[in-house]
C-alpha cells in the first residue's frame, strides 16, 4: 500500500514502539500533524520548542527509551538545538524530526529555511536531511538504531514538506546493517584479564563509576564487584543512582562539589577502574595533580574517551554490564582493602559532608534533605543548573538508577523543568520533583501550560534565593563580592504558578517546610513551592577551578 | 608533526562537512586535503595530511573520525611503509634565453614544462613533498609567479 512520508513517518515511530512525542506545530510540519490527528501515538504540545526537546531528553533518561521531539523547519528548527546539545553531552538516545522548507525551495532562503542539518551536525550523533521519500522508512529504522546503540546519542532527521507528501509503498527494513558504524559490546577477553591481576594487586583500589552504568543497565554488576572487592566506589554527576547511596561502600560524588573524601581516596588510591565514566575536568579538576598515584583501567564503549584527558594503563572498549560480568568472573584473587577502608572511614568521620542548619532560616540543603525524606528517596528527581543542582546532588540519596536527571555535560538552565515533565510523562506512578533555582525555573517556565493541560503533576521546589546563586558564589569567592547582574528581581511564583491553574505554596519558615512538600505531593496538580531560603548560601566543599581535588574550600581541616 | 591519514568514507552529501567540522570543532590542523571516488563508486577516498603536536592528539583525531558513522576505515600511514604523491603547478618568469637552465632544473627533477611563452612558463610535476621541494627550489631564481599544489594523496606499500 502506498502511504505518504508523513503516515511512512507515523508508522515508522509505531514499528520503533515510540509512545509519545514532544513537540510543536508549524508550516513545514503540516502534513506530519495531519498525520498525528487520528494516529495512536500520544502527541504532548509544549509551549516552546525547547521544552519538547528537553522534555523528549527527560523522558529518555527516566525510561531508557528513546526519546522523540518534533519541531517545524527554520526557528522551530534552531529552538530545539540546546535541547539536542544537552542530549549530546550527556549521550541520551532521542530523535529529532524537523520539517524543512520544500525540496525545491532548500538553499533559497526560503520563509523559515535553516540549515538544520549545518547547525546541528557537531550536536548531534548524526543526522539526515531526507531527499527521497523512498528512503524515509530506512532512514527513520537507521536513525532509532544509531541513536539508542553504542555510545547512545541524538539523531535529527530533517523532513521536507514536499517529502512528507509524496507517496511510496510503504516498506519497513527487516534488519539494520550499517558498513560504518559497528560499535564495540564486548571488551578484549585478554585486557580484562590483565585488569582482574592489577585489581588482585592494588592496595587502595577504588571504582569511580559514571552514566555508562545507567547507560548500559550495569548497576547490578556494579553493586556486585563492589561488594566482592569489597572497595569504596565514588561515582560522577551523572553516574548519580548507579550505585546505592547510602551503602556502606558509597562515597558519593566526586569532583568540584563532591564530597572531601572521594576526592581524597581518588587522589590517594593506587588503582581506579573507571567505567563509564569520562574524565571530566569538573571531575579531575587539575589535570597534572589528579590521582598521581594511581594506575588506571578505563572501561568504555567510546574508545575516544579513552586516553582523552587521563593516562590510561589498561583501556577496555565495550559495554560495561558485559565487561563488569566478565571481570566478577575473572577475578579470583581479591586485594586486601581493610587498612584502605579504615582510612577512608577516618576521612568520612572528620570531613563529612555538612551545612550549618539555622532555627531561623531556611536552608536550601534542608529543603533537598526534607524531600529526601517525604518521599523515602523513590521520587524522580530532576535538577536546573547551579547550586539546585549540586545541592541536589549532594543531599537527596539516591539508590537507584534513572531516579536522578540533570544537565551534566552542558549545564543547561531551565532543563529541569521540562525534563521533569517527560519524566512524569515516562513515569506516570512516580512523584516526580524538579529541584529549581528561581533564576532556572523561568528559562522554561511556559511549560506551566503543558504540563496543567494534560495533568502532568510534577512537582517545583524553587531554591529562591534571590540570586543567581552559583554565579554568585563566584563572584563572592573569587571577584570580591562584585555582584554584577546576578540578583534578580522575581515574579510572585505562587500566583504565577495559580494563573496557570497549577498550585501554588509559598514557604517562608523552616518548620512549614515538611508540611508543604507533603501537601504538594498529596495535591492532585502541578505545584510550585516557592521556598524562600538563606540568600548567600554556598555549595561546599569546593574544589575552585583549575586546582588540584585535594585543594578543597571547606570540607577540609 | 605532519600526519598522512586516509579516511575511506560513504559517498553521500556532507561527509566533507562533517569531517571538516570535526576539525574546526576540536581545534585540529589540516594542512592538505585530497577527495576523490574510489573503485567502489559508494565509497570516497580522503586523504589528509594533519598536524599534531603529539601522538595522543593524533590518536584523538584517528577516533573521532572513526566515530563518524560515515566513517568506514582510517589508515594512519605515519609508520607505515607508503608511497605519496602531490601535484604542483607553477608558473614562472621565463624568457627564451633560459632554456637550457631551465632544462637543466626540469631533467634534474622530472617535471615538465606545460608551456613556454615569451614572458613565462608553466610547470608541472608530480612528486613526494622532497622531491616538489627540489622543483621549487630550483625555480626560485626564475621568480615564482603562481602556484598550485594539489592535496597529498597517499597508497601502503
Amino acid at each position: 500500500m502506498k502511504l505518504t512520508g508523513a503516515k511512512i513517518l507515523i508508522e515508522s515511530l509505531k514499528k520503533e514502539g515510540v509512545e509519545v512525542i514532544f513537540g510543536y506545530p508549524g508550516g513545514q510540519v503540516l502534513p506530519i500533524f495531519d498525520a498525528l490527528y487520528d494516529a495512536d501515538i500520544k502527541f504532548i504540545l509544549a509551549r516552546h520548542e525547547q521544552g519538547a526537546a528537553h522534555a523528549a531528553d527527560g523522558y529518555s533518561r527516566a525510561t531508557g527509551k528513546v526519546g522523540v521531539c518534533l519541531a517545524t523547519s527554520g526557528p522551530g528548527a534552531t529552538n530545539l538545538t540546546t535541547g539536542i546539545a544537552n542530549a549530546y553531552m550527556d549521550s541520551i538516545p532521542m530523535i529529532a524530526i524537523t520539517g524543512q522548507v520544500k525540496s525545491f525551495l532548500i538553499g533559497n532562503d526560503a520563509f523559515q529555511e535553516a540549515d538544520i542539518t549545518g547547525i546541528t551536525r557537531s550536536i548531534t550523533k548524526h543526522n539526515y536531511l531526507v531527499k527521497d521519500v523512498k528512503h524515509l522508512a530506512q532512514i527513520i529504522c537507521e536513525a532509532f538504531y544509531i541513536a539508542s546503540s553504542g555510545r547512545p546519542g541524538p539523531v535529527l532527521i530533517d523532513i521536507p514538506s514536499d517529502i512528507q507528501q509524496q507517496e511510496t509503498e510503504f516498506k519497513w527494513p527487516e534488519g539494520i546493517e550499517i558498513r560504518s558504524y559497528k560499535p564495540t559490546y564486548f571488551g578484549h577477553p585478554g585486557q580484562i584479564k590483565k585488569a582482574a591481576k592489577l585489581i588482585a594487586s592494588a592496595k587502595k583500589p577504588l571504582i569511580y563509576a559514571g552514566g555508562g552504568i545507567i547507560t548500559s543497565g550495569a548497576h547490578f554488576e556494579l553493586k556486585k564487584l563492589t561488594e566482592k572487592l569489597n572497595t569504596p566506589i565514588t561515582w560522577t554527576l551523572m553516574g548519580i543512582g548507579c550505585f546505592p547511596a547510602t551503602h556502606k561502600l558509597s562515597l558519593g560524588m566526586l569532583g568540584m562539589h563532591g564530597t572531601a573524601y572521594a576526592n581524597h581516596a581518588i587522589m590517594e588510591a593506587d588503582l581506579i577502574l573507571a567505567v563509564g565514566a569520562r574524565f571530566d575536568d569538573r571531575v579531575t579538576g587539575r589535570l597534572d595533580k589528579f590521582a598521581p598515584y594511581a594506575k588506571v583501567i578505563h572501561i568504555d564503549i567510546d574508545p575516544t574517551s579513552i586516553s582523552k584527558n587521563v593516562r590510561v594503563d589498561i583501556p577496555i572498549v565495550g559495554d560495561a554490564k558485559n565487561i563488569l560480568g566478565q571481570l566478577i568472573e575473572d577475578i579470583n584473587k581479591l586485594p586486601d582493602t581493610s587498612e584502605w577502608l579504615k582510612t577512608i572511614e577516618s576521612w568520612k568521620g572528620k570531613y563529612p559532608l555538612k551545612y550549618q542548619d539555622r532555627k531561623d532560616v531556611i536552608k536550601p540543603q534542608y529543603v533537598v534533605e526534607q524531600i529526601y525524606e517525604a518521599t523515602k528517596g523513590k521520587a524522580v528527581i530532576t535538577t536546573e543548573v547551579g547550586q539546585n543542582q549540586m545541592w541536589a546532588a549532594q543531599w537527596y540519596k539516591y539508590d537507584y538508577p534513572r531516579t536522578f536527571i540533570s544537565s551534566g555535560g552542558l549545564g543547561t538552565m531551565g532543563f529541569g523543568f521540562p525534563a521533569a515533565m517527560g519524566a512524569k510523562v515516562g513515569k506516570p506512578d512516580s512523584v516526580v520533583f524538579d529541584i529549581a533555582g528561581d533564576g532556572s525555573i523561568q528559562m522554561n517556565i511556559q511549560e506551566l501550560a503543558t504540563c496543567v493541560c494534560n495533568k502532568i503533576n510534577v512537582k517545583v521546589a524553587i531554591l529562591n534565593n534571590g540570586y543567581l546563586g552559583m554565579v554568585r558564589q563566584w563572584q563572592e569567592l573569587f571577584y570580591k563580592k562584585r555582584y554584577s547582574y546576578t540578583n534578580l528581581t522575581n515574579p510572585d511564583f505562587v500566583k504565577l504558578a495559580e494563573s496557570y491553574g497549577a498550585a501554588g505554596i509559598r514557604v517562608t519558615k523552616r518548620e512549614d517546610v515538611r508540611r508543604a512538600i507533603e501537601k504538594a505531593i498529596s495535591i492532585d496538580n502541578v505545584v510550585f513551592i516557592d521556598f524562600k531560603v538563606e540568600e548567600e548560601e554556598n555549595v561546599f566543599p569546593m574544589v575552585p577551578a583549575g586546582e588540584a581535588l585535594n585543594s578543597m574550600i571547606e570540607g577540609l581541616a | 608533526m605532519r600526519h598522512t591519514i586516509s579516511v575511506l568514507v560513504e559517498n553521500k552529501f556532507g561527509v566533507l562537512a562533517r569531517i571538516a567540522g570535526l576539525f574546526s570543532a576540536r581545534g585540529y590542523n589540516i594542512a592538505s586535503l585530497a577527495v576523490s571516488e574510489t573503485m567502489d563508486p559508494s565509497i570516497s577516498c580522503m586523504t589528509m595530511v594533519v598536524e599534531a603536536e603529539d601522538e595522543k592528539i593524533l590518536e584523538q583525531i584517528k577516533k573521532q573520525l572513526n566515530k563518524l558513522i560515515d566513517v568506514i576505515i582510517v589508515t594512519d600511514f605515519t609508520k607505515k611503509g607508503h608511497v605519496d604523491r602531490e601535484l604542483v603547478l607553477v608558473k614562472v618568469g621565463y624568457s627564451a634565453k633560459d632554456n637550457a637552465l631551465l632544462d637543466t632544473i626540469l631533467n634534474k627533477t622530472g617535471a615538465k614544462a606545460v608551456q613556454r611563452l615569451d614572458d613565462n612558463a608553466i610547470i608541472e610535476m608530480m612528486g613526494d613533498q622532497d622531491g616538489i621541494k627540489e622543483l621549487l627550489d630550483g625555480l626560485k631564481q626564475f621568480g615564482i609567479k603562481e602556484l598550485v599544489r594539489s592535496g597529498r594523496i597517499a597508497i601502503s606499500k
